[in-house]
């Protein structure tokens, strides 16, 4: 049977108000607030625990552990950071959720402020959004009014005040570490773990650091328990997910379904590849994740089915690229965003892209040499887990996915440009429907 | 001097929001770059000097920000998102028909002033490619006409709405908002549009929903 889609935190966005209090609250916002001031904060950290919920920023750490790991009665401030720098390329899931209800995000800020301890909470957004800025700090404000958020918040002697920080652009910032040194005035630039933020993180006491979908996951696992949240999804991926789906397909968007669904079932929502198209490669979620093609359309979208197949869910939004794509031409983009968005910290990052970079811009160019093509899979080799963070990984990720699967192709870059393969007019989504 | 009593008291009020001073520094570099257009060598004295810190400390965090410019910008900081997805949708053609129609390339500004014209990286809009940007307001779904048709009635001075946000104003109105975000204007732009509801559209259409809570169903 099917999977169907489950719209929950997407469930009311079709209300026209829903991002001002009035609209959250009509919805049944803020309901889990005084529940869970009501609460033990360790039932708090036990409940989300017991949900199994992970981290949606891509990661996938399960959420209560994290917050387990803040040492309690240290007496020291206790930070909670949401990472709201969405830069990766093809996650477009956490700004939509700002957008269109930032009230929701709030409660779950407020929530889990109380679990953690944290009596100041920052959220960090991209600076290249700025009406998902205004939406979440116009609900601040609205949340304060409401005396959601301030001192002895709704009796309970819990104070809390929450900061709207603006980035600047820098994919890095997204980095938990990075985004911790950004939001202290420096450059955004990893910092060795451990010290994990749990331990030493913003000013160096405890913070967690969690994705926007992961908090605003909170409320309704309040309201509404461990039982019905292990209703969606797997033992190892339970939950629902906020899946964003772009590329060639004929109603890109936002679907909200169970972990667990499969790319087939969701192409089948999403109307389907375009007219004449089918499915080339497809990448479960941003550009750091291995991409994959049709074989693979069944398999279901949680963790530990996209590990065995050799990727990852990462931010759980699909990109699909039909036949008129140039896998040499996608990956080459991808590493010049990489070598763009290396922060120079680590010489294997900061060297391997730009020469990585080089190669991949040769091929595109119809020129490649074949020698190359083992040695891209080398310098990758000489990136992967040698860089402080992810980032290094992640740029060491697009082209030896690509090699596996489209050899080919690469071959043909060594004597014709891929512009001639593969023109680029074919790609675009205007030209035959027009515009959407 | 563009940096008047009124913006260094700005940037005083800014310093509250954070236990430590020096989180100030972003934006407080947002607020000098909405007075100036740039961030000038004297803004980031300024700033250091509010901060107990170098200049060379705060020249290393504007410098290393995209979005911090050291030289002035034009009026409209025009945006094209050129990275795999929507680059490859058409946001190549979209960038292409701009610099045809405004004779500049990346990271240049047109002669009057008008347009400063750059290649951005993924803006959290794949849903909604070829994602173009003005001061940093999203104008999505562009096709390469309706790109120039854009910058052509921004040159009228004519008015150009977001598609999700407000009325374009500059690129300096827009700093001020990422300095001080709670500016009126978080009621713009609507409610959700086809692509945030696509999915939920498809589930009303099939009558498909969340599961009910455990022992509360109707």
């Amino acid at each position: 049977m099917a999977t169907p889609l489950t719209p929950v935190i997407t469930a009311h966005w079709d209300v026209p108000d829903l991002f001002t209090l009035d609209g959250y609250r009509r919805t049944g916002g803020y309901r889990a607030l005084p529940k869970a001031l009501a609460m033990d904060p360790d039932a708090i950290i036990g409940t989300v625990k017991d949900t199994g919920l992970r981290g949606r920023g891509g990661a996938g750490f399960p959420t209560g552990l994290k917050w387990s790991f803040v040492p309690q009665g240290d007496g020291k401030p206790h930070y909670l950071v949401v990472n709201a720098d969405e830069s990766e390329p093809g996650a477009c899931k956490d700004v939509p959720i700002m957008m269109a209800n930032p009230h929701a995000l709030i409660e779950g800020v407020i929530i889990s402020s109380y679990a953690i301890r944290a009596n100041h909470a920052f959220i960090y957004i991209r600076g290249e959004v700025p009406q998902a800025i205004r939406r979440v700090a116009a609900a601040v404000r609205e949340a304060e009014q409401a005396g959601y958020i301030g001192t002895n918040i709704l009796g309970s002697g819990f104070d809390l005040r929450v900061t709207v920080h603006s980035g600047a652009g820098a994919y890095i910032c997204g980095e938990e570490t990075a985004l911790l040194d950004s939001l202290e005035g420096f450059r955004g630039q990893p910092r060795l773990k451990p010290p994990f933020p749990a331990v030493a993180g913003l000013y160096s006491v405890p913070t967690v650091v969690n994705n926007v979908e992961t908090i605003t996951n909170i409320p309704w696992i309040i309201n509404n328990g461990v039982e019905w949240f292990r209703l969606f999804g797997t033992e190892k991926s339970p939950g629902f997910k906020v899946f964003a789906v772009s590329g060639h397909v004929v109603r890109p968007g936002i679907y909200e379904a169970p972990l667990g669904i499969t790319m087939r079932e969701l192409l089948e929502y999403a109307g389907g590849v375009r007219e004449g198209g089918r499915v080339k490669f497809w990448i479960p979620g941003g550009s750091s994740v291995p991409m994959l093609n049709e074989d693979h359309l069944d398999t279901p979208l949680t963790y530990e089915a996209m590990a065995e197949a050799g990727t990852m869910l990462g931010t759980g939004t699909p990109m699909v690229f039909d036949d008129t794509i140039s896998v040499v031409k996608s990956v080459t983009r991808w590493l010049e965003f990489y070598k763009h968005e290396s922060c120079g910290k680590c010489t294997p990052c900061r060297e391997g892209t730009y020469w990585i970079t080089g190669m991949l811009e040769r091929f595109e160019q119809g020129h490649g040499a074949d020698a190359d093509l083992d040695l891209l899979n080398e310098v990758c080799g000489h990136i992967m887990g040698r860089s402080f963070c992810a980032l290094g990984d992640a740029a060491a990720t697009p082209y030896p996915a690509a090699v596996q699967l489209f050899r080919d192709e690469f071959v043909s870059a060594t004597r014709t440009p891929v512009d001639e393969t593969f023109p680029p007019a074919a790609g675009y989504v205007f030209s035959a429907v027009g515009a959407r | 001097m563009a940096l008047d009593e009124s913006v260094r008291a700005q940037m005083a009020s800014i310093v509250e929001r954070y236990p430590r001073s020096r989180s100030a520094v972003m934006p407080m570099l947002h607020l000098a770059q909405s007075a100036e257009g740039e961030v000038s060598d004297e803004a980031m004295r300024v700033i250091a000097d509010m901060l107990d810190l170098t200049t060379a400390e705060v020249t290393a965090v504007a410098t290393f920000y995209t979005m911090y410019k050291r030289r002035p910008v034009g009026k409209h900081l025009i945006g094209v998102c050129t990275n795999t997805l929507c680059g490859l949708l058409g946001g190549d053609a979209v960038y292409a028909a701009l610099t045809d129609r405004l004779g500049v390339g990346h990271d240049e500004t047109t002669a009057d002033g008008m347009f400063t014209l750059e290649r951005i990286e993924c803006q959290a809009a794949c849903t909604h490619a070829p994602v173009m940007t003005v001061d940093w307001e999203f104008m999505d779904c562009q096709t390469p006409s309706s790109a120039v048709e854009v910058v052509d009635r921004l040159a009228r001075g004519e008015t150009v709405v977001s598609t999700r946000g407000p009325a374009i104003r500059d690129f300096e109105a827009t700093e001020h908002t990422l300095a001080f975000p709670d500016d009126g204007l978080a009621g713009q732009g609507g409610e959700a549009d086809d692509m945030m509801l696509a999915g939920l559209r498809v589930a009303h259409e099939l009558g498909m929903s969340a599961p009910p809570v455990p022992g509360q169903e109707s």
